[in-house]
């Protein structure tokens, strides 16, 4: 595999705080890894130790082959950088900010102003070019930031949070961005919060949380890991759901849980289609009124809330994690 | 491209990026050359027929326009230090950091940047003086060499704003501890009035204060009053001291802002 991205160990401390605690992590070229953690789990932590801006108090990173800390210039050269802030001169125009990154980046004044077109017209944003970026709204200073960190033509972009804050409209605007350019052959790091965002970009997805790497995998593969597909069952009555429980139980790989307020059963049933006929019987032989009768496959909601314990009780995150 | 080019040419695109923001925002300037002007109306129209400088028979307009010159450097640290904070806040620094740049490079154009603002500044302040009757009267080459004294104390100021902006980063903290030391080294110092009056430990400090070294200094190359106390070493080599000082300013800020400069994140 040739890994554009390679983490191995990655630790910083700050105080008593650990915002990495031995992060490895690898991502192919021409691949898309979705960082995935709760607010401050050590995800723009991880971006600024692989983007040259944090040096790691242990452990080694390569970017295209070159090491992060001894290897710096030569990694600058091969990445672009999109920060959770959309990183523009609200002074400068559009155009001018990328005129003047391109500079920075040693295009020349004229492959600045050549590069800088390109740009403006590849993010729509040829119309807004010689308005000030403060008067921008807030996708378009987005698209701005993307433009800029293609700059000059990286290998390998980070995005961190690239879409958060934005309406859906451009946030999908955005992500076709992002897409089009990994059809180019870049390699994208890109943290978020929203899983919809890794499930749609993201070839293989890391769940960070407190610094640590608590899963890894597909989106598929993940979800896999929190079980399979459940049944969900809407009963009509409030007062049929203790018999519904119990009429589906012995079916089920682990004890039903029902939920009052929507009058649902969430079952979770051995694969196959058998189980899912065995359970209808079921229902229908004890007389059970059924206003809906759906199979959901888990979303990355359940393995984002599983995994980080943000929505599980107290008392068994920490077994969660000793298990793995 | 050779490497010295190369840097040279990213210090002229990101100080031009500065420039162009003043001339977007000119109301940057009032920052610096407010106070200074309203002092020079102040201080060299409405006090000078009330003050009298004793010993010397000088008028207190002449001995209060170099006092103000050496403010104009003082209140240089603020918008620096607000620039860059600025910058910091926004993630730019982040963003020029993963550049391939040199380290220096983003803190040498903020400064440079904002020695022309304090340039105009000491334009608009000398225009005032020259409007309220202040004259230099020292040679060509003493003239000069004043104005340049005052742009090396400015430069130096500018240095002292990038590391408070660095350190500090809230920008309505800055404002306020930028107030202060304008307020305290220019009070404290020779600018406004002849020390002779200070207690003996006091007058030291203020009189090896550079603040007093570059007014009194200025004073001396424009020949707009003669030495008001003698005896010390500052007061009798204010050029000396004033070019010594702001050496070494500079040598120790440089690279401790630098230092600063290369761990300093964004939040």
């Amino acid at each position: 595999m040739n890994a554009a991205i390679e983490a191995d160990g990655l630790t910083k401390t700050y105080g008593s705080h650990r915002a990495l605690d031995d992060v490895s992590l690898s991502v192919e070229a021409g691949t898309v890894l979705g960082l995935l953690g709760p607010n401050g789990a050590g995800k723009t932590t991880t971006v600024r130790t692989l983007a040259t801006l944090l040096e790691p108090d242990a452990g080694t990173a390569r970017i295209a082959g070159f090491d992060v800390v001894r290897e710096r210039r030569e990694v600058r050269r091969r990445i672009g950088l999109a920060g959770q802030y959309a990183a523009v001169d609200e002074l400068l125009t559009g155009r001018e900010n990328l005129i003047l990154l391109g500079r920075l980046l040693r295009l020349g004044r004229k492959g600045a102003r050549v590069r800088a077109e390109e740009l403006l017209a590849q993010f729509e944003l040829e119309y807004a070019a010689d308005k000030a970026a403060k008067d921008y709204s807030g996708g378009m200073r987005r698209r701005l930031d993307l433009a800029v960190s293609l700059l000059g033509s990286p290998e390998v972009l980070f995005l961190d949070e690239p879409t958060t804050g934005l309406d859906p409209a451009s946030r999908a605007t955005l992500w076709n961005m992002v897409q089009d350019q990994v059809g180019r052959g870049v390699t994208v790091l890109l943290t978020t919060q929203y899983l919809e965002e890794a499930d749609f970009l993201a070839d293989r997805i890391l769940v960070v949380d407190r610094g640590r790497v608590i899963a890894e995998g597909t989106s598929d593969e993940l979800k896999r890991k929190v079980g399979g597909e459940r049944l969900e069952v809407t009963v009509t009555d409030r007062a049929l759901l203790e018999q519904a429980v119990s009429v589906l139980a012995p079916l089920a790989v682990v004890t039903p849980q029902s939920d009052e307020r929507q009058r649902t059963v969430h079952v979770q049933l051995p694969d196959g289609m058998g189980a899912l006929a065995s359970a209808a019987t079921a229902l229908e032989y004890a007389g059970i009124t059924v206003e809906e009768f759906a199979l959901r496959r888990p979303s990355l909601d359940d393995v984002f809330f599983q995994l980080t314990g943000e929505s599980a009780g107290p008392a068994d995150t920490p077994d969660e994690k000793d298990a793995r | 491209m050779n490497p010295a080019l190369a840097h040279g040419a990213d210090i002229a695109a990101l100080t031009g990026r500065h420039l162009r923001h003043l001339r977007r925002t000119p109301e940057k300037i009032t920052g610096v050359a407010l106070t200074p002007v309203a002092m020079v109306v102040i201080l060299g129209y409405l006090f000078a027929t009330v003050v009298q400088v004793k010993n010397t028979g000088d008028t207190y307009r002449e001995y209060v326009m170099a006092g103000v010159f050496a403010q104009v450097g003082l209140s240089c640290i603020g918008i620096t230090a607000i620039g860059v904070a600025g910058d910091l806040g926004k993630g730019l620094i982040d963003r020029f950091r993963s550049l391939p740049m040199g380290r220096a490079t983003v803190l040498v154009s903020h400064t440079l940047a904002d020695l022309v603002t304090a340039a105009l500044s000491i334009v608009l302040v000398a225009l005032t003086g020259l409007a309220v009757g202040w004259r230099v009267h020292g040679s060509f080459a003493e003239n000069v060499a004043g104005f340049v004294l005052l742009l090396a104390f400015a430069y130096a100021m500018l240095w002292v704003g990038a590391l408070l902006g660095m350190v500090m980063r809230n920008l309505e903290a800055i404002s306020g501890v930028a107030a202060l030391l304008l307020v305290l080294f220019s009070f404290l110092s020779s600018s406004f009035m002849p020390l002779t009056g200070l207690p003996a430990w006091l007058r030291t400090v203020a009189e090896w204060n550079p603040v007093s070294a570059v007014s009194e200094a200025c004073r001396q190359l424009w020949g707009n009053t003669g030495p008001v106390s003698s005896g010390s070493y500052p007061v009798a080599h204010p050029v000396i001291v004033s070019l010594v000082s702001i050496g070494l300013l500079l040598v120790v800020l440089v690279p401790l802002s630098l230092r600063v400069f290369r761990t300093s994140a964004t939040r």
